[in-house]
């Protein structure tokens, strides 16, 4: 939620060189992006991370996703938005390769990370190896029964660290990162599911961020929070640009405008348009684009 | 509280009481059944407890069947039980609980796991005597375990295995999708995820059903008569912990047997009335031990939801 402060009135949306702009009336209340300039240079002159190319997804003879082509910039945050079923959140599952899980499902195109030069989707690569370098966090809260040490520990024992310090360092470290360590630092045996929804939810990121992934996944992370767990979450957003590369499945355009970089607005399954956020919201070059976003439909 | 007077109200509040009714015409029905249901096990059980009062007693418990009804015990029929039990729990609970996690989660949705999974259906509708002929031949004869713990084990383990398929089935079911995907997104293997996290949060499911499948064994008598267990049994088997090296043997395995229902059977077929109180008193005793396993059961699903609520 944008507060007092931020919601200005409604206002033309061309001139994007005012930098109080862009500020747009949509159907969902007021959108405000505010422009950095240094984070928008960093942000353009950020390396690639990952590129898609062609990537068209099929559930049997269903096509999901439809040759969809798209820039993923390092320690950048990258929204994915549009309506219901449009498909974003398949699209974020070829990240990881989640879709290996049901049966009946291919990819064709590519999804090359960098600088590693590897094809996360080629049939020769291991799923299980893409899941180990690219984290996820899910829209509903969903820790282990196990103790918040076991939840946050459980990756890296997995990938095979056995010393019992060095799990504890990377288990704080992940803790902190995620804004979660002063909470819970004095009951670290009580079980995951005894914490409140948005403490949940920060114990899943402090749990996918252990492994060091090059990429967080995040698939609606705030849709099962209340807006006070959201804030925080939006927050945390914010720093862990600083260390990993991010992309954010979000139906909540206040959200993709505060949080992101980057924008890709998909609709049925096709990549309708992909910019820089504060282009995207303000100036979009699609109408689909600028219908969705001023609430038109979605 | 005045109760409103408008003819609306009047008519609403007509209306809603009638349609009230019913549930409180289904709440009658329902009690009605349930209590007959609970009442018939109740005066069953008390009218064993009352036919065989005068035989309760430490005696009863460490005395050997006896041609004089009032000397025979019930000894070498509860440790029957309890050894047959055991081998039974040792078999069906890893034969059972493997089968399931791999048609749950292993197996590939086609026509040969959709014939299989109908099967083990099928399996629990088997009539109990047919695994014990089964048992005859195969166990008794083929495999030439003879009339032994062993075979009685493995019979009764054949017969509850569907049971605890199934239910082994039902409590990796209730394990949440998004908890599986939490531990893939991690990088976990299948087996990893099965081990680590599908497994150990649904122990109190696979527990229950394996109790309630045990409690089915123990009663059984139609198998265990079939596979040729004595009635009349006036020694134990050899005790499976002794005081010498190695301290454990599996002779008790081979040993002949009996067991509660049959020592029931055998007491309940003589024409001597003395004996019917033994029959009654061992009666009032293996429905207890049931009715003991059953609220086992409960207490461990209770525990284990209360410990993990999704």
């Amino acid at each position: 939620m944008p507060t007092e402060a931020e919601s200005t009135p409604f206002m033309p949306a061309t001139d994007t060189d005012t930098g109080i702009l862009p500020i747009r009336e949509s159907g969902r209340g007021t959108l405000h992006v505010s422009i950095d300039e240094a984070r928008r240079n960093v942000a353009q002159n950020a390396p690639i991370k990952a590129r898609a190319e062609g990537l068209s997804f099929y559930y049997g003879d269903f096509q999901a996703l439809k040759s969809l082509s798209i820039e993923i910039r390092e320690k950048q945050v990258t929204a994915l938005i549009g309506p219901s079923g449009c498909g974003k959140s398949t699209f974020l599952r070829c990240f990881n390769r989640m879709h290996d899980l049901t049966p009946g499902t291919r990819y064709e195109g590519s999804i090359t990370l960098y600088p590693d030069n590897v094809d996360l989707v080629a049939r020769s690569v291991d799923p299980i190896e893409v899941r180990m370098r690219i984290g996820m966090v899910f829209q509903k809260p969903n820790p282990f029964p196990k103790t918040i040490f076991e939840n946050v520990a459980y990756g890296l024992r997995v990938s095979g660290m056995r010393s019992r310090l060095r799990i504890e360092e990377e288990v704080e470290k992940a803790l902190r990162n995620a804004a979660l360590w002063d909470e819970v630092k004095d009951r670290m045996d009580s079980s995951g599911l005894s914490l409140s929804g948005g403490q949940q939810q920060r114990l899943c990121i402090a749990r996918a961020l252990a492994t060091n992934p090059e990429i967080l996944l995040f698939d609606e992370p705030t849709s099962a929070l209340d807006p006070i767990a959201t804030a925080r979450i939006e927050e945390l957003i914010a720093t862990l640009r600083e260390q990993v590369t991010v992309i954010i499945v979000t139906h909540n355009m206040q959200q993709a405008a505060r949080v992101s970089d980057y924008t890709a607005f998909m609709y049925i399954g096709e990549l309708i348009e992909f910019d820089e956020t504060s282009k995207i919201f303000t100036n979009p070059s699609q109408k689909a684009t600028e219908d969705y976003i001023t609430g038109r439909y979605g | 509280m005045v109760a409103a007077t408008g003819v609306v109200s009047e008519q609403l509040r007509r209306d809603v009481q009638r349609r009230k009714l019913f549930d409180r015409l289904f709440v009658l029905l329902g009690m009605t059944v349930m209590f007959a249901a609970l009442a018939t096990l109740a005066i069953l059980f008390l009218d064993l407890v009352r036919d065989g009062a005068p035989r309760f007693g430490w005696d009863f418990f460490t005395s050997f069947p006896s041609r004089n009804a009032g000397r025979a015990g019930i000894l070498s029929a509860w440790v029957g039980t309890s050894l047959v039990m055991l081998v039974t729990v040792a078999v069906a609970m890893p034969v059972g609980v493997a089968a399931a996690i791999y048609l749950e989660e292993y197996a590939p949705k086609n026509w040969f796991t959709a014939i299989l999974e109908i099967n083990v259906t099928n399996l629990a509708g088997v009539p109990s005597i047919i695994y014990g002929l089964l048992a005859l031949g195969l166990f008794v004869y083929q495999f030439n375990l003879g009339h032994s713990i062993a075979a009685a084990g493995l019979t009764l383990a054949l017969l509850i295995l569907p049971i605890v398929i199934v239910a082994t089935r039902e409590a990796l079911r209730a394990v949440p999708r998004s908890i599986r995907e939490a531990a893939y997104a991690l990088g976990a293997t299948h087996w990893e995820v099965t081990a680590h996290h599908v497994l150990p949060y649904s122990t109190g499911g696979i527990l229950t059903g394996m109790i309630i499948g045990l409690s089915r064994a123990i009663g059984e008598t139609a198998p265990i008569i079939t596979i040729g267990a004595l009635a009349f049994i006036a020694f134990l088997p050899t005790p499976p912990i002794g005081s010498e090296y190695p301290y454990v043997n599996f002779t008790w395995l081979s040993d002949p047997f009996t067991v509660m229902p049959i020592q029931m059977f055998n007491w309940v077929s003589r024409p001597d009335p003395a004996f019917q109180v033994n029959a009654a008193a061992a009666g009032a005793i293996l429905l207890g031990m049931t009715l003991l396993m059953n609220g086992i059961a409960i207490y461990v699903r209770y525990r284990y939801r209360k410990k993990i609520n999704w």
